[in-house]
């Protein structure tokens, strides 16, 4: 272990409550140098609280945090090598954007001569594409803008860790998308970390190094984007990250990491299982949309009925019906116009081999859709 | 209805209009107009008992505002920390305070400190190394003192409904750009304050500038503008008080009008 660096975060044991209320618990990570981390969940997970645990806003009730190897605990903000971007980007309203960009540098000891404060908040204005906006008050800039002077504010300190808390989540789609791209090159070019708070999957899985994927004040899943995708370490992450189907069954069988699981329709299939179900144990078994294989024929492992259909280029998304299963929602890509299945057109249904994971518990299909839903309503 | 409310602001309106119309007239007699002048004006500013009793109002009001800024700052930021419970108490207290009629709180004041003063001159008078010891008495002080008593309640309520809206996000912000406490109370929280601050001193400053009823009681041998006005209507109205008159309805309205301005401004941009 002596060789690994030094963490540039490290939770070693972490639990905060608020009274009564346990919004995190149980917290170990550690975050290498110079990574690109989100940290993924529903809403009231503790996402924000372990972000604010970083910045020194809230202390851990129980365990350590600690910034480059140094524990923090009793460290105001003010003395933390931290720097955080916040949702609602937190401006300074009587300051322009020069101001608010240069406000962490004039607090600096010895100073900095005033040439080299207005030198440094320049070049990190003209970072984010806002050179020659300084003198601008705060009202005068648009979302996107406002949201570009807050990441300056943050950057121009060269912090040891910069803190992005949802900063993408009131922009629209397409400010959205520019500024994922910029905050993925800006992380690179810097070297610095960055923790970004998202509890959407796709920003999370596009964006970052490593992905913590959290659920009710736990840790469930620390991993890169595809590990969390393809070997979901739960039913949880299964469902919460990317599009799946939930097939809900029993183990028949069990040989080392293979085990039969029989479905609602009394169909048997052979499934990947990481963390050992047990022999006769309800189990879901998560199928990707993108693994699921459409013929004609009548070889697939279910037969189903094509209830809906969304062209979408490149790919076209099916919603089919199978009975005693519910809907399952299968990718097909580069379909050809005439290998189109049409809405009512009966369809077989096979899957690669190694694509089924069985995971202990069950889930009804499609109550996930409502949940994400809500998660977006709710924060 | 219509009618009604005319009648309604006629009344409120019309005597005050009177009194600057007849302010304005050349002649003595309020009973007929007989001409435009200003001489009033010159007469009532050029009585020595009047421009004293002008200055004791400039000075009192002064100061019992600035002591009332102050304060009521302090105390609608001690109140921001403290739970919620000590706050509804606080909060409840401060209103009623500005409710309680001005003869209730001018005869409290009053009894409150001539039991103070019963206990402390004779003790300070019995420590005291010289022969004439200072008496602590009615006049100035105690003018200043039930003035900025009121007043700190006004600030405080109006300081407190900008603090409620101020973003705490900016306080962790600052806080998280290295400022220390200090530093983030007097670069991010007084700016976003002070027009609030400043309506409250002026509201403070209008309303000292404006009593009677509780400058009567605790005034001592002390005269203000209004004590004074009240004095010399018992001999009769003047074109000189009508000047008078005049001119303070002025500074209040073109104060309280720039108070309201203030507040206006300190409404949250977003
Ligand atoms: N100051 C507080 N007092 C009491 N409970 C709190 C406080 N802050 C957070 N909590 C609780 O802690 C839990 C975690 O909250 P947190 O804000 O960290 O969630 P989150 O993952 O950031 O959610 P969201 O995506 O909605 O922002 C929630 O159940 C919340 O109600
Ligand atoms: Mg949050």
């Amino acid at each position: 272990m002596s060789t690994a660096p030094v963490p540039d975060i490290e939770f070693r044991g972490v639990a905060k409550r608020y009274g009564a209320v346990t919004a995190v618990s149980g917290i170990d990570l550690a975050v290498p140098p110079a990574a690109f981390v989100a940290l993924l969940g529903p809403s009231g997970c503790g996402k924000t609280t372990c972000l604010r645990m970083i910045g020194g806003f809230e202390q851990p009730s129980e365990g350590q945090v600690l910034i480059r190897g140094k524990d923090m605990a009793g460290t105001p903000p003010y003395r933390r090598p931290v720097n955080m971007v916040f949702q609602q980007y937190a401006l300074f309203p009587h300051l322009d954007a020069g101001d608010n960009v240069s406000y962490g540098l004039r607090q600096l000891r010895p100073r900095l001569s005033a040439r080299e404060i207005s030198l440094k908040a320049g070049e990190a204005l003209a970072m984010v594409q806002l050179a020659g906006y300084g003198r601008r008050k705060i009202h005068e800039l648009s979302g996107g803008q406002q949201q570009r002077v807050a990441l300056a504010r943050a950057l121009v300190n060269k912090p040891a860790v910069l803190l992005l808390d949802e900063p993408l989540a009131a922009l629209d789609k397409k400010l959205r998308t520019d500024m994922q791209i910029e905050l993925q090159n800006l992380q690179r070019e810097l070297g610095i970390t960055f923790v970004l708070v998202t509890h959407d999957q796709e920003e999370a899985l596009s964006m970052s190094d490593f992905v913590c994927v959290m659920n009710r004040g736990s840790i469930v899943q620390v991993g890169q984007p595809s590990e969390i995708y393809h070997e979901p370490a739960d039913l949880f992450v299964a469902d919460f990250v990317g599009k799946t189907n939930l097939l809900a069954g029993k183990v028949e069988r069990r040989s080392g990491e293979l085990v039969e699981v029989m479905l609602a329709d009394g169909s048997v299939i052979s499934a990947r299982s990481r963390n050992g179900v047990a022999s006769g144990e309800a189990v879901s078994v998560s199928l990707r949309p993108e693994a699921l294989r459409l013929g004609a024929s009548e070889q697939g492992t279910f037969q189903g009925i094509v209830r809906n259909r969304i062209f979408l280029g490149s790919t076209a998304e099916y919603a089919i019906e199978v009975p005693a299963l519910g809907t399952l929602l299968a990718t097909a890509d580069h379909q050809l116009s005439q290998d189109l299945f049409k809405p009512g057109e009966p369809v077989a249904i096979g899957f690669a081999p190694g694509a089924p994971l069985a995971f202990s518990g069950v889930k009804e299909n499609g109550e996930k859709q409502r949940e994400t839903k809500n998660v977006e309503i709710v924060s | 209805m219509r009618a009604f409310i005319v009648a309604v602001f006629a009344f409120l309106y019309l005597p005050i209009a009177l009194v600057v119309l007849f302010s304005l007239n050349a002649g003595r007699h309020a009973s007929e107009l007989t001409g435009f002048s200003t001489q009033w004006y010159g007469k009532a500013l050029a009585n020595p008992f009047l421009v004293e009793a002008l200055k004791n109002s400039l000075f009192i009001a002064t100061t019992s505002a600035l002591l009332a800024a102050v304060f009521g700052t302090a105390a609608a930021l001690g109140l921001a920390r403290v739970n919620i419970r000590t706050r509804t108490i606080f909060d409840a207290l401060l209103g009623a305070a500005i409710v309680v009629p001005g003869v209730v709180i001018g005869i409290s004041t009053l009894v409150a400190l001539v039991q103070l003063f019963a206990v402390v001159n004779p003790f300070v008078a019995s420590i005291w190394p010289g022969s004439t010891p200072p008496r602590l008495a009615l006049g100035y002080g105690s003018i200043v003192a039930a003035h900025g008593l009121f007043s700190m309640a006004l600030v405080s309520m109006i300081v407190r409904t900008r603090l409620g809206s101020l973003d705490r996000n900016l306080v962790e912000a600052s806080s998280d750009l290295y400022a220390t406490p200090l530093t983030t109370f007097h670069s991010i929280v007084l700016p976003q304050i002070m027009p609030a601050i400043l309506a409250g001193f002026l509201l403070a400053f209008t309303f000292s500038f404006d009593d009677f009823i509780i400058a009567f009681f605790v005034a001592g041998a002390q005269t203000t503008l209004p004590i004074y006005v009240f004095a010399s209507i018992r001999r009769g109205i003047t074109p000189e008080i009508n000047a008078i008159a005049t001119i303070v309805l002025c500074a209040s309205v073109l104060m309280v009008v720039f108070a309201q301005l203030l507040l206006r401004k300190t409404k949250p941009s977003h």
